[in-house]
């Protein structure tokens, strides 16, 4: 049946089933392939994107969940957390095979939205639940951190 | 010689196979309680019990059938980090409590948790899906310390016995554990039956058990 969601600033209907994921409409139907497919689970975070400005594993949720939800994928995600993560990011070339990098990079925006110098701990805390094969957390610890310090003016 | 390499060789991939699909199973299901186990007696079969303080014991214990089970155990837990499934396992991805139940910054119950169990992912989700308050650990508790914390309004989010039998049988987190999705089993008996022996516990004296 048809679902009217909003994705990245607009409104799409899409003809699917009620249990379709969000993940699967970003990717197949909408075509944002920015959006990783790792587990299917939510247990790895390589689809993480953003619900009402919170981030959300989209392979969790079924479009009939997500009602009047204003979702934001890598695509188009903006503001000044993300754009000192991605400073960070090409600073420290954290990406290295790069499959769950969109989530990562979602993940370490919301969390310098709420906790604008995390610790080691707040790092890892909000990060844990997305999963690098490569193993460039401590890469991605790092950029956090120089993000939040560009954030802050402290650099 | 080249059949039997050939021969070890399909062996250790399929031990390698099996391996993984029994850890992928552990992780993603549990093999349920047979239906004998998982059952409550009705309160009404209580009612031969004359001694008051005996029968309110005897309904408490039944009930702790309920509140010991995996799907109440697990997100009281005696730690800051939940439990997952009926071999109550420490929640994967890792996650905390956090300030009020509902996780850490960056990674709170609802990134992944809703209002419904999405059974495609194999997450669970109810409303307000969080921890319980640490004053409410039970993991690890006996049913006396369970029963005494459960009248504490110190440690109870100061309910009183009649606000605490409205929640049991009110409370989307608390109905959730008897549809919790596949690969976890249920509490036992119904919601319903789990209101009433608390009803009839609390009718004959909120007593509590010795140990």
């Amino acid at each position: 049946m048809p679902y009217t969601i909003k994705v990245n600033g607009a409104a799409h209907t899409v003809d699917v089933d009620g249990d379709t994921a969000l993940l699967w409409i970003l990717r197949d139907v909408l075509g944002m392939t920015g959006t990783k497919f790792g587990c299917g689970v939510a247990q790895c975070g390589a689809c993480t994107v953003f619900m009402d400005g919170r981030p959300l594993r989209s392979c969790s949720i079924p479009v009939s969940a997500l009602d009047k939800a204003e979702i934001t994928t890598i695509e188009a995600v903006t503001g000044r957390e993300a754009g000192a993560v991605q400073k960070a990011w090409i600073a420290h070339e954290v990406p290295q095979c790069g499959y769950c990098q969109s989530g990562q990079v979602m993940s370490a925006i919301a969390l310098l939205k709420e906790i604008k110098n995390p610790s080691d701990r707040d790092i890892d805390l909000a990060m844990n639940g997305n999963i690098c094969r490569c193993g460039t957390y401590i890469r991605i610890r790092a950029a956090i951190h120089d993000a939040a310090r560009a954030l802050s003016g402290r650099t | 010689m080249r059949t039997s390499y050939l021969c070890l060789t399909l062996l250790a991939i399929g031990i390698g196979l099996t391996g993984a699909t029994s850890t992928w199973n552990e992780a993603t299901s549990q093999v349920p309680q047979t239906p004998a186990a998982n059952q409550l007696r009705p309160a009404a079969s209580f009612a031969g019990i004359s001694d008051q303080r005996s029968r309110s014991i005897a309904l408490f214990e039944e009930a702790g059938k309920v509140l010991q089970s995996p799907r109440c155990v697990n997100c009281h837990p005696a730690t800051d980090r939940p439990r997952q499934t009926d071999g109550r396992r420490l929640h994967i991805p890792l996650v905390v409590r956090g300030a009020e139940g509902h996780g850490a910054p960056g990674m709170m119950c609802n990134t992944c948790h809703h209002a419904n169990n999405f059974d495609p992912a194999g997450v669970p989700g109810s409303e307000d899906w969080h921890l319980a308050p640490a004053s409410m650990t039970w993991e690890g508790r006996s049913l006396a310390q369970i029963c005494e914390q459960l009248k504490d309004r110190a440690r109870n989010g100061n309910r009183d016995i009649a606000t605490i039998l409205d929640h049991v049988v009110t409370d989307s987190k608390v109905i959730w554990s008897w549809s919790p999705g596949p690969g976890r089993t249920p509490a036992p008996g119904t919601n319903a039956q789990f209101g009433e022996l608390l009803r009839g516990w609390a009718e004959a004296g909120a007593q509590c058990p010795t140990r």
